[in-house]
């Protein structure tokens, strides 16, 4: 953090902020602010540099040209991965998750080039697109409760050795490959098909990235009132429908 | 054209009577109006009936993410200046709807038409339209609707060969996109206040440029067309440079716009503004959506507000705080499963309103509001949230099947 303000950067809104994933800049936001944190928000355009001095960098879903164009834009651009290597911390969601990965299918159906943060290679998926909510058990080393979020994609993202997966799913996809799992993390780089946005389901991957950027074990608590109740109902949506 | 003076054949005839026949055992079973169970029934029968139906007729189709319902009623009325009207009014607009509701209008000289944004290229193919009204595409349930931009460009390439006059507004550059293939086109100023769906280039991909009420492409050069036809403040200004008071009885910018868009239709079907408009006025709701109704002795407004871009046109009429207001959001079917728009919409703008939170995801709102730092209450039904309310007009905003619930439960 620099000169006490957090900075916290959300990625390509004009190309990657469809499906209400802006919601997770909200929500870190709202929490940092209410831990008495002042926290300066950077909306960056696809026309624009990535600042390099983030301390959170949010990436959404979007649709498949827009994904492809994005991908293209930050390769040219540089700053992200920048940031990455001076040891910011990146959450990206859907389209955004895949970039971050070596590859992807792009909506011309060409394997197109990620930044290469995230040791994961995406696919187009064989089967029907994934499509609804999911409840899964989030990787034990980051000691959160269970993860709830809403699936909507048709890649399919495979692990490799460095990656480690996000969570691994009761109900729902996830990756989409088979084995059960549901995105992934690498230091401070983290990839997740979950919609909902799923920061607003899962308050607590928020403060993760906030005890992560202040370097911190624990935070003075907020109110959870709502979120819970949301929680719950969600939780138990996912597991009658499954 | 006037009339149904060419007989439908006896195979047509026949399927007609079959969905007729099928929609009153729905009407009887309690499922709604039956005009879609009807239509397929019909159609099965006989494939084409559309296009037989509407083979006698004038047909203008409308289409558009939000305001299709209320703009094909605007058109109709105003249409009624020049003969009869058979229309799809109660919003059924897939094929099966649209058979239906013109299998009901032997008489009729001109078929005023609402189609699905999915259905609108098979549906123009098949009905041969006089005109197409496009008002505006935004992102609207995309857990089972083709991403937006596919959607234009889907529109695009089934228009492209069609003889229709494209009637579309020129302030949404996804519209402009789907339109300008076609050969006839009449560009209308309509406005459109979301504009998060059209950031990159339908054509290029190139960041647009958005200075004031302006676009352009910086990198290809597509750019905003010049209108013919404008809403400018209460006024349409028609190609004439002649400037026509707009006074709806429907609240809002966008229906301002709506009736701008409809007024240029109905020239196109030679009715002139000054009558299409003064037709217009009559209209005091459009299925429920608009309508003031007395409950447990106050009075509620009953708006319609499916998707971002409809959210951020309601909070623009409605009344200013302290007027209290309800919001009821589902998650059904036909809403779309997914909840994640609710974070697209722009809550802040309700600061100083008593807010109450209804429906089947009340908590996914609940949690939206709080991070959006307002005050609010969780109510567990309409009864509830009006008890509670203060006093004064209350402003009750609601998504698709919400709506529905809502209007059930007022006895509207």
């Amino acid at each position: 953090m620099s000169d006490n303000s957090l900075r916290l950067v959300w990625i390509y809104p004009d190309l990657l902020s469809t499906y209400g994933d802006q919601g997770n800049a909200l929500v870190v936001e709202r929490r940092a602010r209410q831990r008495g944190l002042d926290v300066q928000r950077l909306d960056v355009r696809s026309d624009q540099p990535i600042p390099t001095s983030g301390d959170i960098y949010l990436i959404g879903g979007g649709e498949d040209r827009p994904q492809r164009l994005a991908a293209e834009r930050l390769l040219r651009d540089g700053g992200l991965s920048r940031a990455a290597s001076n040891g910011a911390i990146l959450f990206s969601v859907c389209a955004g998750y895949q970039i971050l990965g070596h590859e992807f299918i792009n909506d011309q159906g060409t394997q197109q080039q990620g930044l290469g943060l995230l040791d994961v290679v995406s696919t187009r998926g064989e089967a029907e697109r994934c499509v609804g909510d999911v409840l899964a058990d989030i990787d034990p080393q980051l000691n959160l409760p269970p993860l709830t979020g809403f699936e909507n994609h048709q890649g399919v993202t495979h692990l490799g050795p460095t990656a480690r997966p996000f969570a691994k799913v009761r109900f729902g996809n996830g990756n989409g490959v088979g084995d059960g799992f549901e995105g992934a993390w690498q230091d401070t780089v983290f990839g997740t098909y979950m919609h909902g946005p799923v920061m607003a389901r899962n308050p607590h991957i928020a403060d993760l990235l906030l005890k992560l950027a202040l370097d911190v074990n624990a935070l003075p608590p907020a109110d959870d009132r709502w979120y819970e109740a949301l929680r719950q109902e969600r939780i138990a949506a996912a597991t009658e429908t499954a | 054209m006037a009339g149904n003076t060419d007989p439908l054949s006896p195979r047509a005839k026949l399927a007609v009577t079959a969905g007729r026949a099928a929609a009153a055992v729905s009407r009887a079973a309690g499922r709604g109006s039956g005009s879609v169970i009807g239509g397929r029934v019909a159609l099965k029968l006989d494939p084409d009936l559309l296009a037989r139906l509407a083979r006698h007729l004038d047909v203008v189709l409308v289409s558009a993410t939000n305001g299709k319902t209320t703009t094909t009623r605007l058109i109709a009325e105003a249409l009624r200046a020049g003969g009869p009207v058979v229309s799809n009014a109660l919003g059924a607009n897939m094929p099966a709807g649209i058979t239906s509701a013109l299998a009901g209008g032997s008489d009729a000289k001109f078929g005023v038409i609402e189609v699905d944004e999915k259905y609108l290229a098979g549906v123009a193919r098949d009905v041969t339209p006089k005109a197409i009204a496009l008002l505006n595409l935004s992102r609207d349930q995309l857990d089972r609707a083709a991403e937006t931009r596919m959607l234009a460009e889907h529109w695009r390439e089934g228009l492209s060969g069609s003889k229709a006059l494209i009637i579309a507004n020129a302030d949404d550059p996804l519209i402009v996109w789907a339109a300008s293939s076609s050969a006839n086109v009449v560009w209308v100023a309509a406005g459109q206040e979301w504009k998060d769906d059209a950031w990159s280039c339908p054509s290029c991909g190139g960041v647009m440029q958005r200075p004031d009420d302006n676009w352009f492409c910086g990198e290809c050069g597509f750019r905003r067309p010049t209108p013919s036809w404008a809403l400018s403040g209460d006024y349409v200004l028609d190609p004439h440079g002649s400037a026509w008071p707009i006074k709806l009885q429907l609240p809002g910018r966008a229906n301002k716009a709506n009736a701008t868009t409809s007024a240029a239709v109905a020239a196109a079907f030679g009715v002139p503004p000054q009558v299409a408009l003064e037709r217009m006025y009559s209209v005091q709701a459009v299925a429920g959506r608009y309508d003031v109704v007395s409950f447990m002795e106050r009075e509620l407004r009953l708006l319609l507000a499916k998707n971002p871009a409809g959210w951020l046109e309601t909070f623009s009429l409605i009344d200013p705080p302290p007027t209290p207001v309800i919001m009821s959001v589902n998650a059904r079917g036909a809403d779309g499963t997914d909840t994640s728009w609710l974070w697209d919409v722009d809550y802040t703008r309700l600061a100083g309103h008593p807010l109450f939170v209804l429906g089947d995801r009340k908590l996914d709102l609940a949690v939206r509001l709080e991070v959006a730092g307002l005050d609010f209450e969780v109510c567990d039904s309409l009864d509830q949230a009006v008890q509670m309310a203060p006093p004064g007009r209350i402003e009750v905003i609601a998504n698709y099947t919400a709506f529905q619930d809502l209007r059930r439960r007022v006895g509207n």
